[in-house]
């Protein structure tokens, strides 16, 4: 059973976290996630939820209490943004390491400076490589889906990594659209209560966080890289049985209409939704156009990638944060190495748009597909690194 | 008051740790764990006791333990303090478990006080135990917010122009009892009975408290691993170190000391405080006696001694 009601991506995530009966919230608000952090704190004044929630002091103690709370074998949820992720970093790493299953909601966000309070994904992508699971939603009901899913995933024994759940700021977060919502009860069967292996008991003392010098540490992130092979095939068991009680089907990726597509765009996060739109409009004018999005951008998903592809001859991968001075954006420079590793050439080109909250027309979106559409052609690409939107 | 031979004889900080000998702080630890009241987790942020404790794959902690980080000790208690809250409320333990931080003075004077001030204010119900050595020993004494004016450090040497800190230690205790907490109070191994009654007032207290322990370090402080004791009752007896607490509001001096011995007598037996003894830092040393008169003079009259 399910119903019908109209969220904020912020209110489907406050929302999802309270049906996911996390027994410790502990936060820090930020633009643009502060509503989930202010319904969240409604839910625990009304007494609708059992949560200890932590009005903590700064992000980097929101993460620190987070880890405290899931090392005592709590559920645990958390959100923020931008410089509030910045300043979680370094214990992003540490929830990671110590493999505790933390779910924190992102609501991604530019970087100072200058100050911007608008959408990129520049905040993730900088804690890209801090060992956390990562997903990128396009709509709301994504960010409430996903929410949950993640942790299903994230608290699986075989798993026990943390998860980030991305939706962009404002447009998402912001953004009121109808939301399928399950059942209390039928979220609570999904999910249990959370099972550990270790935990922080006096009935069975453990030391956790030791010092682990040269003759270990290496053997500890071995183990880590392990855990993220791990997450990667059980995400299927993860969208399946969660597609059996939602009837709504996620996989590693979306794809639209690639099957004979000659160009293609990939992107992440809710930008999707209008490239798919001009991807129709492009159909209809018979240009074979399609577009992927990935949902899982870590661990990767090299293999299911190099599928979606295999019939495209050219490709545009759209870009929402600088890697400054690489070759790359990030997510091109993983998909092209995803390619080259299968010594699958063809010509591809990184679009870097959008930065700080700045709009992409249909019409940009248009013309890089006609580019691609060029590549595809000629084989070749004129521009490796193209800015979209921006005043040069 | 606590008597030895009442105390229990089971030691949950095991030997075989890498602590220096004649380090103040597995002393402390194992005073510390003679009066816990019952299940009990332990939190300790990076420093000398967390470095030296749990190299993997061994560990000293026969208590549940977890470092995190360096600043963070509060913030981490919080969360497993929060923990516990939700598994008491949802009813899947009725187990109450008192929560223990033991942090270096680095990790609380300086880069850690913002966690432990939002955890203070948070009212959580947790002990936060700095143990003070009055430098960052564990990587190879730099001066802290703790260390004394005058005491030479890699980070504030003696040198032909300065001789040592320049600025006066931090008053931490007062900065806790400032947010309004029950319990504060300062305490050295050195009174052993004293420190383990404060622990012990400090674990039943139903929220936050916080207890300072002046941790002597033969190797930052520059004296023979046999004088750790000695030391630290020298602080206390030259007035130095003034053990008091804090209850609900008054201040209660624990330790008299109506004949102190000169100040010298605790400066001269380190190598960190050498230089003061120079005649070109004469009026060094006159400061940092007239500070120790002066904060001993605070003290009292904060206690209603005067």
């Amino acid at each position: 059973m399910s119903k019908i009601i109209g969220l904020s991506g912020n209110e489907a995530a406050a929302y999802a976290a309270k049906q996911s009966k996390v027994d410790v919230v502990a936060a820090y608000p930020i633009t643009p996630q502060t509503i989930i952090v202010e319904r969240f704190s409604e839910y625990v004044a009304n007494g609708e939820v059992e949560t200890e929630f932590i009005c903590v002091e700064s992000e980097h103690s929101a993460m620190s209490a987070c880890i405290g709370a899931s090392l005592a074998g709590a559920r645990v949820f958390t959100a923020t943004c931008s410089q509030g992720l910045a300043l979680m970093h370094e214990m992003l790493y540490i929830a990671s390491g110590l493999r505790l299953p933390i779910v924190m909601d992102v609501a991604n966000r530019a970087l100072s400076a200058p100050i911007n309070i608008h959408c990129d994904h520049s905040d993730m992508m900088g804690s890209r490589d801090c060992g956390w699971i990562q997903v990128f939603c396009e709509n709301v009901q994504e960010v409430y889906d996903w929410t949950i899913q993640a942790f299903k995933l994230s608290e699986d024994l075989d798993v026990l990594l943390p998860t980030a759940v991305n939706f962009d700021g404002f447009t998402i977060t912001h953004a009121m659209e109808d939301v399928n919502v399950l059942e209390d009860s039928d979220v609570e069967e999904f999910l249990s209560i959370r099972k550990t292996k270790y935990k922080l008991d006096p009935d069975e003392p453990m030391t956790f966080g030791a010092l682990t010098l040269p003759d270990y540490y290496f053997e500890v992130k071995r183990q880590q890289e392990e855990a993220m092979k791990k997450a990667y095939e059980k995400y299927v068991n993860v969208v399946k049985q969660y597609e059996a009680l939602s009837g709504r089907a996620y996989n590693y990726l979306h794809e639209f209409m690639l099957e004979d597509a000659e160009a293609a765009i990939i992107c992440l996060g809710s930008t999707a939704g209008l490239v798919r739109q001009v991807a129709k409009k492009l159909r209809n004018k018979g240009r074979r156009v399609g577009v992927l999005k990935p949902w899982l951008f870590r661990p990767f998903p090299s293999k299911e990638l190099l599928k979606a592809l295999e019939n495209v001859k050219s490709l545009a991968v759209l870009d929402r944060s600088l890697s400054f001075g690489a070759p790359f954006g990030p997510l091109c420079s993983d998909v092209i190495t995803t390619l080259f590793s299968e010594e699958k050439t063809i010509p591809v080109f990184n679009v870097i748009y959008g930065l700080g909250g700045r709009e992409i027309t249909p019409k940009e979106v248009e013309d890089i597909f006609n580019l691609a559409l060029k590549a595809a052609k000629t084989g070749k690409v004129e521009e490796k690194v193209k800015f979209v939107g921006v005043r040069e | 008051m606590y008597a030895l031979k009442d105390l229990p004889k089971e030691e949950l900080f095991c030997s075989g740790h890498r602590l220096c000998a004649g380090c103040a702080h597995p002393i402390s630890v194992r005073m510390i764990t003679k009066v816990l009241r019952g299940p009990t987790i332990m939190v300790s942020t990076t420093g000398c006791l967390e470095v030296s404790s749990s190299i993997y794959p061994h560990t000293a902690w026969k208590v549940p333990w977890a470092h995190v980080a360096f600043e963070n000790g509060a913030a981490v208690a919080s969360g497993i303090e929060a923990a516990f809250k939700a598994f008491r409320r949802r009813k899947v333990t009725d187990k109450r478990v008192d929560i223990i931080a033991i942090c270096g003075d680095g990790g609380t004077y300086d880069i850690g006080i913002q966690a432990i001030s939002g955890a203070l204010e948070r009212g959580h119900d947790f002990v936060y135990i700095c143990h003070d050595n009055e430098a960052y020993m564990n990587t190879g004494i730099q001066r802290s917010g703790a260390t004394p004016k005058g005491a030479a450090t890699t980070t504030s040497p003696a040198g032909k122009e300065i001789p040592g800190k320049p600025e006066w230690k931090k008053d931490f205790i007062g900065i806790c009892i400032a947010h309004g907490i029950e319990y504060a109070a300062t305490a050295t191994p050195a009174y052993w009975g004293d420190y383990l009654m404060k622990v012990r007032k400090a674990i039943e207290v139903d929220g936050p408290a916080v207890i300072n322990v002046l941790t002597p370090c033969p190797l930052g402080w520059r004296y023979e691993s046999k004088d750790t004791i000695k030391i630290a009752r020298l602080a206390v007896l030259t007035r130095y170190f003034p053990i008091y607490e804090y209850e609900k509001g008054k201040y209660k001096l624990n330790i008299k000391v109506p004949k102190p011995l000169p100040v010298e007598e605790f400066l001269k037996i380190q190598g960190r405080f050498r230089h003061l003894f120079k005649p070109e830092f004469k009026k060094d040393l006159e400061e940092v006696k007239l500070y120790v008169e002066e904060n001993w003079n605070r003290i009292l009259k904060l206690c209603g001694e005067t």
